[in-house]
């Protein structure tokens, strides 16, 4: 065999979407050296499928907006689960953090004075969430992957070559974050185009590999959003928080076949999108629940009016938090009320004239035409479902991004968890990786000035180097593709929208039968460019995501944001003040319950104390938040 | 309503490789990226494909379908005839890798080429005030989702390996437009060095990258022919250049 | 070997695996464009048959030579040919032609569709072409298609020329105001179509407001800009109509020239 590629870089970030991309630019900034690691090409990452916007109260649509209203809507969203403190960082930072994107060469759409125009969006109080068109994350990809070219024609100026100090290295899988001494030592993958190996070593690695979708069968992720970060943070040794929690997009497409799961944006209801059943009744009045019935239109006719006038009237239904309408469609479904092909109907076309359609939701326009036949201008979308996003994630510190446990080891973006709690607001998620992705960057910056670099042993190149080898040296075992098929299967029937002790016991059995048998994986053909072997990978981190999920999800026994029990119907005060944390002990995932951190004093006084009941028991009241 | 489809699929690397029919099935509604993922599913587990988001959002999945460089993802099954074999090929402009997947990092080094967008001094985040009509070109531009089949079908390139040292091709061209037209860029020899060192004037406007653009970007129309004639103003037009050294005209320089 | 058939790229024999009739169009384009060649060559050179009053061919406005009664077009150019130069009868068409012909030589719609059809580069999209070597418009003499901005005004003011030759066709043959034919129809129609051409062009988008960096500081011209912006999406169309409305008002000249048909008057 060749020599072993080696890099040595001061950061190393997995994952090239939105979070590692800032978390790249911040560090390279701080004078650190950055290598970058994609597994798709360059500028595919799964944020360029975010479309509605980037939520941040800059105030340009409505002056009421500030900081403390996002935070109590983020924190209404995530029925008051979420980290208190990354919900306060992200609603104070978001503003710098897109206009800082200005400052790069962002075109967001105006306002009529010439500023960052705002669109309303599912739980956000005010038209908050900036955006371009409905290609928002397309924009911040791009943004980002040109500041970076940015950095590196700054540093080809000075130094011998342009990517001597931040250098993107695409279609590269990372299987192992290595460790010596407890701290993080570098991380070990292969190229996915020659399958040959690479070692990389770094004092620090930032996880920023996105979500977990292709867990389930019908998602609106791509084939990236298998959970590497969250598997490979769990077998480094870190700990996940609360994985129970899953956000099913309300409005994901169901036909054809093909497209199923296809995001519909959540826009298409912020510009006036209605829903409605197969006999035609605008369902979602019947769905509001009590938490909000202070904020929500329970009339078509104030509904309507709140379009044109949103000072004096309440919210159309259609705009409750995704939780509550994935869950209302899925009872339409169920109750025989879908259509033929188990959705309900989305229609914009009664509303907006074909012009605006096409200009404020060109690619939905596009994506239906295309793929569906459908002319949204005409006709109404069938929607239902699909899943879009894991709340769960990485445990770590709110200001450093640091993971709890291992020095050395940050994550940021969907990887992460805490922010959202139970379930996150739509445009939440484009600044929660600006946020958290720059305090990354300055997070293992701090960290490599404090601590030397960490050199990798041998061992541990050789037991990172032989799991990589194992499924070429098997013959006649299980086909990767068939597990993950499986794997889906469960997922998406005893795991997904609607959960009960016994399906979730079913599923951790199957998972476990899965996962005994994925030992067994073979791989069919060469190293080069084989997606089998891929996929082997993959269906391990899977596995493991699967299996926290299903753990957390049987523990929890209430029903809140994107974890629903149908034999535990309702919200329970007492589980709020618990998370979830997985560990895994290198044979299976265990779950532990944790106490939530409670609300400091000043941010409990943000609410009013009525609100705040619906959530908290009455000691907690009567506390009236921490000091 | 299945139906079999007749696959013609090129299969190999860069010493060999050839066209391989296969026999698959196809659903209603399926895309020809479904069928290449059933062939990989049942028949060959090693066929390289690239691909991502499957909705025409990421631009992963280029290659050549029936000889024109297409989006996987976005081809109905349906659109072709009952009993057409259709073929699908590898993009014919870069190197070849294995079986669907080429060589792309042609289009990254030339996108390190291109200078950066240069911010006003002094204009601190969050004071940028734009209007609408200002940022829409270049807009139009960003909806690019560098799938790169404009590079690919650019016979500038396609035809002539030795041309790719001296041509950005067109979506680098539609990069160029988008910093010359960006309403607060500040870099003022875009397009000299458009002209100059991109290969701009290499562009016969034959207009293929508009053509196979999957987002309908008016390549040609809206980037390439107004940025040639931008080059005009400053290099082949005496009467302009004079105006810009007499008074300050806009858009000059 | 080069291009597709480089050692690097896939390894396909066929040039193209278009299935479908990539070469209609250039072929078409091919055919149309050598017939009008073709014509147009031999109206120059047969130098008889261009005027009748109150028509005169576009091929041959504005008049320069004394085949056209003094007064009954646009005087002020005189009659600096008498048919005769150095000693030899040249068509005035000659010193005409090469200015509109300049103008869609260098016209952005045309050189698309010439470099396919002509000269194969490329024949059509992912279609190899036949050459080994490629520069593009980098040096002489394609360098020159840069000139286009000239030709342009210089077109204007054919377009201004060919409208007032319009304008004089509401005349009968004997000079008298407030007559219609046939030949009045068929000049207006070829006349508007020529302006459509001529304003739908990229140069005339560019020079009107596309070269400006911000359309708020000038309302007014991004107004004509966004109307120009639209008629450029029919350029193609306007190029080809025009170049048949020409033609046939040029034909319908001779006709009426030679006696062949009379120019039937409405009123």
């Amino acid at each position: 065999m060749s020599e072993l590629e080696r890099y040595s870089y001061d950061v190393l970030v997995i994952g090239a979407g939105g979070a590692g991309l800032r978390a790249a630019v911040e560090a390279r900034e701080a004078g650190l050296r950055v290598a970058i690691i994609c597994k798709s090409l360059f500028g595919k990452a799964h944020t360029v499928m975010a479309e509605g916007g980037a939520a941040a109260s800059m105030g340009n649509v409505n002056e009421n907006d500030s900081w403390m209203v996002h935070f109590r809507d983020t924190m209404r969203g995530g029925k008051f689960l979420n980290h208190y403190r990354m919900a306060e960082l992200h609603a104070k930072e978001a503003p710098d953090r897109i206009w800082e994107l200005e400052t790069w060469g962002a075109l967001f759409d105006r306002t009529k004075e010439g500023k960052i125009s705002q669109r309303n969006f599912g739980g956000h109080e005010y038209p908050r969430l900036a955006h371009v068109g409905d290609r928002t994350g397309l924009e911040l990809i791009r943004t980002m992957q040109q500041k970076i070219v940015a950095l590196q024609q700054k540093d080809g100026k000075q130094y011998k070559s342009m990517d001597s100090n931040i250098k993107v290295f695409a279609e590269l899988t990372i299987t192992d974050i290595l460790k010596e001494g407890g701290k993080v030592s570098g991380a070990y993958g292969y190229w996915r185009e020659s399958g040959s190996e690479v070692l990389f070593e770094a004092p620090t690695v930032i996880i920023a590999t996105g979500g977990v979708g292709k867990t389930f069968k019908v998602t609106s992720n791509s084939w990236e959003g298998t959970g590497d970060g969250h598997a490979l943070a769990l077998k480094a040794g870190a700990k996940l928080v609360d994985m129970e929690f899953l956000q099913f997009h309300p409005t994901g497409m169901v036909w054809p076949p093909s497209v199923r799961g296809i995001l519909v944006t959540e826009s298409v209801r912020g510009e006036g999108g209605v829903l409605t059943n197969t006999k035609g009744e605008r369902f979602m009045f019947k769905y509001i629940p009590e938490v909000f019935k202070d904020i929500y239109a329970d009339n078509e006719a104030e509904a309507d009016r709140w379009y044109e006038d949103q000072d004096n009237n309440r919210r159309p239904p259609e705009l409750l938090p995704r939780d509550e309408v994935a869950r209302a469609i899925n009872s339409e479904v169920k109750a025989g009320r879908g259509s033929e092909h188990g959705g309900v109907f989305l229609d914009v076309s009664k509303r907006l004239s074909a012009e605006v359609i096409k200009k404020r939701l060109p690619s939905m326009w596009h994506q239906f035409y295309e793929l569906a036949g459908v002319d949204i201008t005409k006709e109404p979308m069938e929607v239902g479902p699909t899943c879009h996003y894991v709340m769960g994630g990485v445990e770590v510190d709110p200001d450093t991004a640091a993971a709890i446990g291992i020095p050395g080891l940050f994550a940021a973006g969907e990887v992460a968890g805490g922010m959202h709690g139970s379930n996150r607001l739509g445009g939440n998620s484009l600044t929660d990786l600006l946020v958290f992705g720059r305090r990354a960057g300055i997070g293992a910056a701090h960290f490599v000035k404090n601590n030397g670099a960490n050199p990798v042993s041998e061992r541990a190149i050789k037991a990172a180097a032989e799991k990589i080898q194992a499924p070429f040296d098997r013959t006649g075992g299980e086909n990767s593709y068939t597990l993950h098929a499986e794997l889906q299967e469960v997922a998406q029937n005893l795991v997904g929208i609607i959960r009960t002790a016994n399906e979730l016991q079913d599923a951790i059995a199957k998972i476990e039968d899965i996962r005994a048998r994925s030992a067994n994986v073979s791989v069919s053909g060469g190293r080069k460019f084989n997606p089998g072997f891929h996929l082997a990978f993959d269906l391990d981190n899977m596995l493991l995501v699967a299996e926290s999920t299903a753990k957390s999800a049987i523990a929890r026994e209430e029903s809140r944001g994107g974890h629903t029990r149908d034999d535990f119907p309702g919200m329970n005060s007492k589980w709020r003040q618990i998370n979830h944390i997985s560990s895994f002990d290198g044979r299976q995932v265990n779950i532990r319950a944790q106490a939530l951190p409670p609300l400091p004093k000043e941010l409990f006084d943000l609410f009013d104390v009525h609100e705040l009941e619906k959530y908290m028991t009455p000691e907690e009241i009567t506390k009236g938040g921490s000091n | 309503m299945a139906r079999k489809l007749n696959l013609r699929i090129w299969r190999g690397d860069s010493t060999d490789g050839g066209l391989q029919n296969v026999q698959v099935e196809a659903n209603e509604g399926e895309v020809v990226l479904d069928v290449i993922h059933r062939v990989q599913a049942t028949q060959m587990g090693d066929l390289a494909v690239r691909w991502n988001c499957k909705a025409g959002k990421c631009g992963s999945c280029s290659m050549e379908i029936n000889g024109k460089p297409r989006l996987a993802c976005m081809i109905q099954v349906a659109s072709f005839g009952d009993n057409e074999t259709i073929t699908v090929t590898p993009l014919r402009a870069f190197p070849i890798i294995k079986d669907l997947v080429t060589d792309v990092s042609f289009n990254y080094k030339k996108a390190m080429e291109i200078p950066a967008y240069a911010h006003p001094d002094g204009l601190a985040p969050g004071d940028a005030r734009m209007e609408q009509v200002d940022v829409e070109r270049s807009q139009e531009f960003r909806k690019c989702i560098e799938c790169f089949l404009c590079q690919d079908v650019c016979h500038v390139v396609r035809d002539h390996e030795e041309n790719k040292k001296s041509f950005a091709g067109p979506r680098f061209f539609i990069r160029i437009a988008e910093l010359d037209m960006h309403p607060l860029d500040m870099l003022k020899n875009r397009k000299k060095t458009a002209q100059e060192e991109h290969g701009l004037g290499m562009c016969n406007i034959t207009k293929c990258c508009t053509e196979v653009c999957p987002e309908h970007i008016r390549i040609t129309d809206n980037a390439i022919i107004p940025m040639k004639e931008r080059v005009v103003d400053i290099k082949y037009d005496p009467l302009r250049w004079l105006g810009s050294k007499i008074g300050k005209r806009e858009g000059i320089v | 070997m080069s291009g597709v058939f480089s050692p690097t790229r896939a390894e396909i024999k066929e040039r193209t695996l278009r299935t479908d009739k990539w070469w209609l169009q250039p072929a078409i384009t091919f055919g149309v464009l050598l017939s009008f060649v073709i014509y147009a060559t031999f109206r120059t050179f047969e130098n008889k048959n261009y005027f009748a009053e109150p028509l005169i061919s576009p091929f041959y406005s504005p008049c320069l030579s004394a085949s056209c009664e003094p007064g009954t077009v646009l005087a002020i150019f005189g009659q600096p040919f008498n048919n005769q130069y150095f000693g030899i009868g040249i068509s005035p068409a000659l010193f005409i032609l090469i200015f509109p012909l300049g103008f869609r030589m260098t016209c952005y719609y045309y050189r698309k569709s010439y470099y396919r059809a002509f000269w194969m580069s490329p024949p059509a999209c992912a279609v190899a072409e036949p050459h080994t070597k490629y520069t593009g418009e980098t040096r002489a003499p394609l360098i020159l298609q840069n000139s286009h901005r000239w030709f342009f005004y210089i077109g204007l003011v054919f377009n201004v020329i060919l409208t007032w030759d319009t304008i004089l066709a509401f005349r009968n043959a004997e000079k008298e105001w407030g007559h219609m034919s046939v030949g009045t129809l068929v000049f207006i129609f070829s006349t508007t179509m020529l302006w459509l051409y001529s304003l739908s062009c990229h140069t005339c988008r560019h020079t009107l407001g596309g070269r400006l960096k911000h359309f708020s500081k000038h309302p007014i011209r991004y107004k004509v800009w966004t109307v120009v912006s639209a008629l450029n999406h029919k350029h193609p169309t306007f190029a080809w109509i025009s170049l048949f409305g020409v033609a046939g008002a040029d034909i319908y000249v001779r006709a009426v020239a030679s006696g062949a048909i009379t120019n039937f008057y409405f009123f």
